[in-house]
């Protein structure tokens, strides 16, 4: 890429808006998954001050279609449901200020009937165990306001034993420690309040020494680093009240380099191709780094603050930064 | 009626099923252009998905949409009902998925489908299973769903100190594999036939040693050699081969951010060099006499050495004076 010492934030909007013209392969791929595609899209748009571009009403009537009878959330129209496009969803409804359009208790339930007796989260009814899930339930309850549904205790002892000798955490006890994991654990164990759990020196030092030569970050030694490490290393790091301990503005380059000045959107890494995934953590990654023009971001929730602050304290929105 | 088609495989009559298109709403939040191949396709699954038909041509079907898309997972949760269903031998339903796991090693859909199809078939299925791992693992030596898999099988067993020994080999192979030295601990730790950490340290000591001799500067090894140890703090400090391998490793690298960074955890946690380990240590850093000025003096490389993080070695310079030295207990 040349020169991106800026964000061509108009560039990104026009992306993530444009994203119907888009008939790549990956674009068809992402069909199972467009809860969470909407996610990234809406709340990157939101970051960058335009999510009133955006038709709400049609967003939540696809959302509610999306709803199974047991009350939860399929990835798209007709599928099956799971418990991270109901965190999606339920995402995206308090982007829009929407939680209204959805009963609480029976979300609140679908996600209580997953939890095991370990303590631990099952995707759906097929059983997958992993501590991403135990993110989406305690995440999505608790902007449901119904943590108490579940056994809030064992759901974050479960996170503790997945903690390793490296102070970072796996997808299961004994599992590698792996950047996205960390963040799952780190985000479920800061919204349920059991930190103390997190040894923040040393796994903040193991976060540290993910950012390479580069100035990007990977996600477990000796990786190459990928954009989305912006997201979920620093916003471990910024729970953990220990970003200063990376070189903020070396990060802040490498995730402008991943930039597609010309058609918009950001990659993995400088030079190959954009999707919205990534484009999503590299607009969420600079907000953390205080990138000017962006709205703040809430690292435990990845919802921006101000969106945050109305489901807690029902706030109105404030307009968003110039 | 099923007939056979060119490639000799069965190609199955659909044109008693009508196909229900996608319903992306009237202006999709993040709309996505098909391919006309794709989109009848998923038209007919749809169908079938909402007649809940368990047959053989739906078998078939999900094959199909899987082949164009293997991380649909309704898809696959539609398979395993339409397997239950037929009743069909689960071994032949791992053959199929060997073979749709090419190109697909990263995919969570086809390991939590092999999991479920392993579950079913037993302990017998097992022993394939870690091969089938090992193979993925050739092909990507830190495949994070492989080694998980294979975590979970191992567990499955009673005796798997082996295990050890296909660390050893990846780590042959690649010394800086995380993965492996992960899987070590896993191992060590966890394996009923082992006698835990305690009883292991002293030969995984030796081990890791060996590998920071080759490797002296990459971070694996030197947080492994840590984590044997964990928090006993008396073992950490007094264990004479993990200082003097450290205190080797500066003085023939004096720019090695790792070994200067567990000299650090080694003085924050109470060691106290030998004379002859001062004397090396005063060919690499110069101008101290006390342990806390020794402490100092290896912060201020840090922070040198790997700019990067010069504020979080800047932390650690900031600490407060050591804590007492731990109990003299040397081997």
């Amino acid at each position: 890429m040349a020169d991106s010492e800026e964000l061509h934030l108009e560039k990104h909007v026009d992306y993530i808006k444009s994203l119907d013209k888009k008939s790549d392969f990956d674009a068809v791929a992402m069909e199972h998954l467009r809860m969470s595609g909407a996610y990234w899209g809406l709340t990157a748009l939101d970051i960058m001050g335009r999510l009133g571009d955006m038709n709400v009403d049609e967003i939540v009537a696809w959302i509610l279609k999306c709803q199974d009878e047991c009350g939860g959330f399929g990835g798209n129209y007709q599928h099956d449901p799971h418990i991270l496009y109901t965190l999606s969803a339920v995402q995206i409804l308090c982007l829009f200020d929407r939680l209204d359009a959805v009963d609480g208790d029976k979300i609140a339930a679908y996600i209580t009937g997953l939890q095991n007796e370990d303590g631990s989260f099952a995707g759906d009814e097929w059983g997958e165990v992993d501590t991403r899930f135990s993110y989406c339930a305690i995440c999505c309850l608790s902007l449901l306001k119904r943590l108490d549904k579940i056994d809030l205790e064992k759901a974050c002892d479960f996170v503790a034993r997945c903690k390793n000798f490296d102070g970072g955490f796996g997808c299961i006890p004994g599992g590698e420690s792996h950047a996205g994991q960390i963040f799952c654990c780190v985000g479920a164990l800061a919204i349920g309040g059991a930190l103390h759990h997190v040894d923040k020196d040393l796994l903040g030092w193991w976060l540290a020494e993910r950012q390479v030569k580069s100035g990007g970050l990977n996600g477990r030694p000796e990786k190459l680093p990928d954009v989305c490490y912006s997201w979920w290393v620093l916003a471990s790091l910024v729970i953990m009240d220990r970003v200063h301990w990376i070189d903020k503005k070396k990060l802040a380059q490498f995730i402008l380099d991943c930039q597609d000045p010309e058609g918009g959107g950001i990659s993995d890494r400088p030079d190959d191709a954009v999707d919205v995934f990534h484009t999503y953590f590299g607009v969420a990654g600079l907000s953390l780094l205080g990138y000017p023009g962006l709205k703040a971001i809430d690292p435990a929730y990845a919802l921006p603050v101000d969106v945050v602050d109305r489901v807690f304290y029902g706030q109105k929105k404030q307009p968003p930064v110039s | 009626m099923a007939e056979a088609g060119e490639g000799g495989e069965v190609e199955f009559d659909w044109s008693d099923v009508e196909p229900i298109p996608q319903d992306d709403g009237p202006r999709p939040v993040v709309p996505i252009a098909y391919t006309d191949e794709f989109r009848e396709l998923m038209d007919l699954f749809r169908a079938v998905l909402a007649k809940d038909e368990r047959s053989a041509r739906a078998l078939k079907l999900t094959a199909d949409v899987i082949a164009v898309n293997a991380a649909n997972y309704t898809v696959w949760h539609f398979r395993r009902l339409v397997l239950d269903a037929l009743g069909r031998d689960l071994h032949e339903e791992l053959e199929y998925l060997d073979a749709a796991a090419e190109g697909n090693h990263k995919n969570y859909q086809i390991w939590h489908h092999r999991r479920w199809v392993v579950q079913k078939l037993g302990k017998d299925a097992v022993y394939k299973e870690l091969e089938f791992t090992e193979g993925a693992l050739k092909d990507d030596p830190k495949n994070y769903h492989a080694w998980s898999h294979r975590q979970w099988l191992l567990q499955e067993l009673e005796d798997w100190k082996w295990e050890l020994d296909y660390c050893s080999k990846l780590l042959e192979e690649d010394s800086a594999n995380n993965s492996a030295w992960n899987q070590r601990f896993f191992v060590v730790t966890r394996c009923p036939s082992l006698g835990g950490l305690l009883q292991m340290r002293d030969s995984e000591v030796s081990y890791c040693v060996d590998f920071i001799k080759q490797v002296p500067t990459n971070e694996s090894p030197w947080r492994y050699l840590k984590g044997l140890f964990l928090d006993d703090r008396a073992a950490f400090v007094n264990n004479s081969v993990v200082s003097e391998a450290c205190i080797t490793e500066l003085v023939k690298d004096p720019n090695n951010v790792p070994a200067f960074g567990f000299l650090l955890d080694l003085l924050n946690a109470g060691f106290q060099p030998t004379s002859g380990q001062k004397e090396m240590l005063q060919k690499v850093l110069s101008a101290w006499e006390t342990p806390s000025e020794l402490t100092d003096a290896v912060c201020v490389r840090l922070q040198k050495v790997d700019a990067m993080r010069c504020q979080y070695w800047a932390w650690r310079r900031s600490l407060l004076p050591l804590p007492v030295a731990a109990p003299e207990i040397r081997n």
